[in-house]
């Protein structure tokens, strides 16, 4: 089979970097198998449940780069009770106790423990990145001993994590002889860091090219940082909110206009309006803006912000912006190919955009690849005009705050609406549905969706068939997860083998019942099908005919899992 | 491009089970709420239609000031049969919510819903609370010109005196000022003989409504004070503003 030796076909394999042709490499032939295995660098765990880490470590050896995923999708929206597991210490534990040379470590929705930060701190010499997603069960104690052991570390990215913040000085912690940083993300701590040991660290970090800030560090601070980083491309700021006569205030408007290379900007934790203007002279610049987290300011200043930035590529936004300023966002960027934006709801403000927004923005932005919209209304006009006009959609997510709402127009299900994005767009891999939803959608979606990988569905359908007509049509499924649908037995039962070419199922507040989930673990022994009981009653048995509340499913080599707690089942 | 992004929405859960009418669960059973958005059930039992479920209004607005326009428009949309496209499968005859009807319906805060990352929700509305306190953040108030087509905002306490105040009022409104008096007008309104040809006259004078809901002329308090205490501003014509200014009209008569 191999006319080259080894080393030739090792050299090729280098070309190869993504994970599913590496996979398709691995399947080829015993020989690749080996080689393949060998060469592997990077390897990606969609679900920490599906293997176990001794195996991953002895298939391979070579590895330097690891992502984690552990708890299911919508855990991010309260629905997976506190304790379910996603742990990452038998992983740092077991990679620990082997020969691997560990230098990357990328986690998403894991608990991971100080004792797991120290320990993966003390036990890999090049460790150079770590970062972490939506995670959990640490504080800055464990941050602290990241910063003091890993000599050479290049990337530490904290987004979006629960950290306890123990008040100590952990950004102190990294020696003066750290000066290898490239990334520093820490956003998402509560607490204060010291002042000094953040600008001593910039300043002997001279690769340091994106750094996010907290909103502890105050306007001045960021002023001299940002004097020392001249070079940075990415930046996030903390707090910016100043009296504009005063002299920090406008040194930082000097400083800024010297940091021609941040093409990234975010944070704004803490925001006064008339404070932006100080950033319009890089607006020109920016390919990627994140005002999600910016409640302070108003659409009217943000519309004013965004007129400067014509190169902007991604935007993160609050639905204050409103449709008008949406649509002077189609007007300015015409290169925008990702756009979130998050509802302002919760702060009291009523929602903010509709249908109009989002046709403004698909008429301007033909480019745009990539959407998360939170709106008010949606309708199936609206719906049909965006995917005639941007028919490269990758992700469209669409949540309408009211889910079950037709359209409002007709009054119709918005059925003809998503329809016309599935059936559109031919690269769509991810798609969110909501507003009032029936079985026809669903029999769209299996017969236009074809690359979809990833669905999400939420009050919608009226029976069964919706359910069957995704796992029939759909064949690159791989995550499905479903809440508060009318889908029972006959869905989940359909087509058993399915399961195993997906990564996972959620289905919750359907009509699955225990005995339907029992007879599908039966037949499917690769499977965990795993059953929440969150019932307090202790005598309480699960009797074939109850209604399962939640319910998650995945495909594992790794057999039942021992970590799980007492009121998850796995059948 | 990294593998992972916080690309996921973030929740929003806020659930106050006390206030909620709509139970979301299994009919027969109750849901308590444990405080961190877990919903167990006290007894499980009959089938839940989903029938039941549709005709249900969820009114998953979550605002807090009463968006009762977007309340009601979704409140008229409960689902009926003839409202879902059917392709003559299923017919879906929704029964009456199973809720008292002497209950008003009540806007459903369902868990997890609208998917918004707790992290993010947390975050944004800490921020909001820390404006609101006043120490920081801006005192934006409502502008209102008689015979402006619109009204303005303005950031208060971006100023440091009623100089600076009328000022930018004056530059912000100079495009509506109508008759030979203009911004100037509004620019005498410190001082105080010219307040009474104000006054007389038909220029504009600058009140404000303060906490108490009274509607004051600008200009008799502190600076300070005035900022803590207004919330809207409004340029009256001179002439409807007489009855405003029945202390500086003292004072006038008295110096006279």
């Amino acid at each position: 089979m191999n006319y080259f030796p080894d080393e030739v076909i090792e050299h090729i394999f280098d070309y190869v970097l993504s994970h599913r042709d590496r996979n398709a490499l691995s399947l080829v032939c015993k020989s690749w198998y080996r080689i393949e295995r060998c060469t592997r660098q990077r390897v990606f765990i969609g679900n920490c449940y599906s293997i176990t880490p001794e195996r991953l470590i002895q298939r391979f050896p070579g590895l330097k780069s690891l992502t984690l995923k552990g708890k299911p999708h919508f855990a991010d929206f309260s629905l997976v009770p506190y304790g379910w597991g996603g742990f990452v210490s038998p992983w740092i534990e077991a990679l620990a106790k082997s020969r691997v040379g560990l230098e990357e470590l990328r986690l998403k929705r894991m608990v991971v423990s100080d004792e797991s930060l120290e320990l993966l701190s003390r036990s890999f010499t090049h460790f150079k990145s770590l970062v972490l997603v939506s995670c959990e069960g640490f504080t800055t104690d464990g941050l602290a001993a990241i910063a003091a052991n890993c000599r050479f570390l290049r990337e530490l990215d904290l987004q979006e994590n629960e950290v306890e913040d123990h008040k100590g000085q952990w950004l102190s912690c990294f020696p003066d002889s750290c000066t290898s940083l490239v990334s520093l993300n820490f956003a998402c701590l509560k607490g204060e860091v010291s002042l000094g040991a953040l600008e001593r660290l910039v300043a002997r970090s001279p690769n340091l090219k994106s750094l996010k800030l907290n909103r502890s560090v105050p306007l001045d601070a960021l002023q001299r940082i940002m004097m020392r980083a001249p070079q940075l491309a990415d930046l996030g700021i903390g707090s910016f909110a100043h009296d504009p006569e005063s002299e920090a205030y406008i040194k930082l408007k000097n400083t800024i206009l010297k940091c021609k290379s941040i093409t990234s900007l975010s944070g704004f934790l803490e925001a006064a309006p008339h404070c932006l203007e100080a950033i319009y002279p890089i607006c020109s610049n920016l390919t990627s803006l994140n005002m999600s987290y910016a409640a302070g300011i108003q659409g009217s200043d943000l519309i004013k912000l965004i007129r400067h930035c014509v190169k902007l590529q991604r935007l993160w936004i609050m639905d204050c912006i409103g449709d008008k300023g949406l649509s002077v966002v189609a007007m300015t960027c015409k290169d925008l190919q990702e756009l979130r934006v998050f509802p302002s709801v919760h702060l009291g403000n009523p929602a903010a955009v509709t249908e109009e927004g989002l046709v403004a923005i698909s008429k301007g932005c033909p480019k745009l690849h990539s959407l998360l919209y939170f709106c008010h209304q949606m309708t199936n006009a609206g719906l049909i005009e965006v995917a005639k006009n941007c028919p490269n959609f990758i992700r469209f997510r669409l949540c309408i705050l009211d889910a079950t709402k037709p359209d409002p127009d007709t009054m119709q299900p918005l059925d003809e609406g998503f329809g016309a994005i599935v059936q559109s767009c031919r690269r769509l891999r991810r798609l969110s549905l909501s507003g009032q939803l029936t079985d026809q959608v669903f029999l769209y979606i299996g017969m236009y969706a074809e690359k979809l990988e990833m669905l999400s569905i939420a009050f919608a359908g009226e029976s069964d068939k919706g359910m069957v007509y995704v796992l029939n049509g759909c064949k690159k499924l791989r995550k499905l997860e479903i809440r508060d649908c009318p889908f029972g037995n006959m869905a989940l039962l359909t087509d058993v083998g399915k399961y195993e070419t997906m990564r996972s199922l959620w289905m919750s507040s359907c009509e699955v019942t225990v005995g339907a989930c029992k007879l599908l673990a039966k037949k499917m022994p690769r499977l965990n099908v795993e059953i929440f009981n969150e019932n307090e009653q202790e005598d309480c048995s699960l009797e074939d005919g109850q209604k399962v509340e939640k319910m998650y499913l995945y495909r594992t080599l790794a057999g039942k899992r021992k970590d799980a707690p007492e009121y998850v089942w796995t059948l | 491009m990294p593998v992972l992004d916080a690309e996921q929405p973030d929740n929003n859960d806020m659930i106050n089970f006390e206030e909620t009418e709509l139970r979301l669960g299994l009919p027969g059973g109750s849901a308590i709420d444990h405080g961190h958005g877990e919903l167990t059930l006290k007894g499980t039992g009959a089938k839940r239609g989903f029938s039941e479920t549709a005709s249900v209004d969820l009114k998953l607005n979550l605002s807090s000031t009463n968006d009762s326009a977007s309340a009601s428009a979704s409140a008229s949309a409960s689902v009926s049969p003839s409202s879902l496209s059917s392709d003559n499968t299923t017919t879906v005859a929704p029964p009456p919510p199973a809720t008292d009807p002497a209950k008003p319906p009540a806007k459903a805060q369902v868990v997890g819903w609208p998917p918004v990352r707790s992290f993010r929700k947390n975050i944004v509305s800490v921020q909001k609370n820390n404006n609101e306190e006043g120490g920081g953040g801006a005192a934006f108030v409502k502008v209102s010109m008689d015979g402006a087509p619109y009204l303005r905002k303005v950031d208060i306490k971006l100023y440091k005196s009623y100089q600076e105040l009328s000022d930018a009022l004056a530059k912000m409104f100079s495009s509506f000022t109508i008759g030979k008096c203009g911004s100037q007008g509004v620019k005498d309104f410190m001082n105080e003989t010219k307040l009474i040809d104000l006054l007389n006259g038909s220029d504009y004078v600058p009140t404000y409504e303060d906490k108490d809901g009274d509607w004051m002329l600008v200009g008799d308090v502190p600076w300070e004070m005035f900022v803590e205490s207004c919330k809207r501003l409004r340029i009256m014509k001179g002439s409807e503003a007489i009855g405003l200014a029945p202390r500086a009209v003292e004072k006038y008569k008295n110096r006279s």
